[in-house]
C-alpha cells in the first residue's frame, strides 16, 4: 500500500465527501454521485481518480455501467497500525460518549 | 444480477499461487481469518472442487459451522467463487449469497486480489454482519504473505 498517496487522497473534504457517499450507498455512478456534488461532472471525475489510485475507490463495470464502491482496506491497515487491540474498546467507549455529549452522526467531514 | 454489496482490493506482494494456497489450505485460512492463537480462530474447510460444500468453521472441539456454502468455480490459482450461508439456510438457495475471489498478477511480483460480494440483500442481517469483516480478513492475509506474521502488534503488546 502506499500510505502517501491515501493520506493524500484523504486530506481534501470533496474525496472525504465522495467516500461519505459511497459509504451509505455503495456501489453508484459517476451520475448518481454528481446529483449530490456541487461541481462539474469533471471535477468530481478527477476526485474519483485520485481515490482510485490510492484503492480507496474500487471500480466495477455491471454491464455498460461503471460502479464505484468504497475500498475499505487500506483504512483498515491504517487502523491497524496505530491502534493496538488492547486500546480498541476505551476508545470505542470515548467515542460514544462524544456522540452522545455533541449529538453527533458520522456525517461531518 | 443485481450490483454487488462489497468489492474490496488489496495488493500483496507475493504469487498468485501463494494467494491461492492461502484461500484453500485450512492451516493457513486459520492464521489471517481471525488470528490463529485467539479463542474465536476460524479456518475454512472444503476439498474445493465444483459443486463441493464448504465450511466456516470454528477452531474449537464442536468445530462449529458457522457459514456454509458450494463451490461454484475453482480455476486455480486465478478466481474462486462460494456461496454463503447460515448453516440452517444451508438448503434454501435463495437465501444464499456469492462471494467471489479474482487473483491478478500485476507484474513486478505484486498481485491484486479483488473481493466481491454479491446478493447479499437475500440476508440483511448478514449485510449488517459482514460489512466490516472483509476488510480485517484482507489486511490479516496480505500481512501474512508478506511478512509470515499475522497483525503487527504494537511494541507493549507481546
Amino acid at each position: 500500500m502506499d500510505t502517501d498517496k491515501v493520506f493524500k487522497a484523504l486530506a481534501d473534504p470533496t474525496r472525504r465527501r465522495l467516500l461519505d457517499l459511497l459509504h451509505r450507498d455503495n456501489g453508484q455512478t459517476l451520475s448518481a454521485l454528481c446529483e449530490h456534488m456541487d461541481m462539474t461532472r469533471q471535477g468530481v471525475t478527477q476526485h474519483l481518480q485520485l481515490l482510485e489510485e490510492a484503492n480507496l475507490v474500487t471500480v466495477v463495470w455491471q454491464g455498460r455501467e461503471k460502479l464505484h464502491y468504497l475500498n475499505a482496506v487500506p483504512l483498515h491497515e491504517i487502523y491497524e497500525r496505530w491502534i493496538g487491540k488492547f486500546e480498541r474498546s476505551r476508545l470505542g467507549a470515548l467515542r460514544d460518549l462524544k456522540r452522545k455529549l455533541e449529538g453527533d452522526d458520522d456525517d461531518k467531514t | 444480477m443485481t450490483k454487488p454489496s462489497f468489492v474490496y482490493v488489496t495488493y500483496i506482494a507475493t504469487t498468485p499461487e501463494k494467494v491461492w494456497r492461502a484461500l484453500v489450505d485450512t492451516e493457513l485460512t486459520r492464521q489471517y481469518w481471525v488470528g490463529p492463537n485467539s479463542e474465536c480462530a476460524r479456518v475454512n474447510v472444503s476439498d474445493w472442487k465444483v459443486g463441493s460444500r464448504w465450511e466456516h468453521q470454528r477452531v474449537e472441539e464442536a468445530r462449529t459451522v458457522d457459514i456454509v456454502g458450494k463451490v461454484v468455480e475453482s480455476v486455480p490459482p486465478r478466481r474462486l467463487v462460494l456461496t454463503w450461508a447460515r448453516p440452517k439456510d444451508a438448503e434454501d438457495d435463495s437465501k444464499h449469497s456469492r462471494v467471489s475471489f479474482d487473483i491478478e498478477p500485476q507484474g513486478d511480483g505484486v498481485v491484486r486480489l479483488t473481493v466481491t460480494h454479491a446478493d447479499l440483500e437475500r440476508d440483511p442481517q448478514m449485510l449488517a454482519g459482514i460489512s466490516g469483516g472483509w476488510p480485517k480478513v484482507l489486511s490479516n492475509l496480505k500481512t501474512l504473505l508478506e511478512t509470515g506474521r499475522v497483525l503487527p502488534r504494537s511494541p507493549s503488546a507481546t
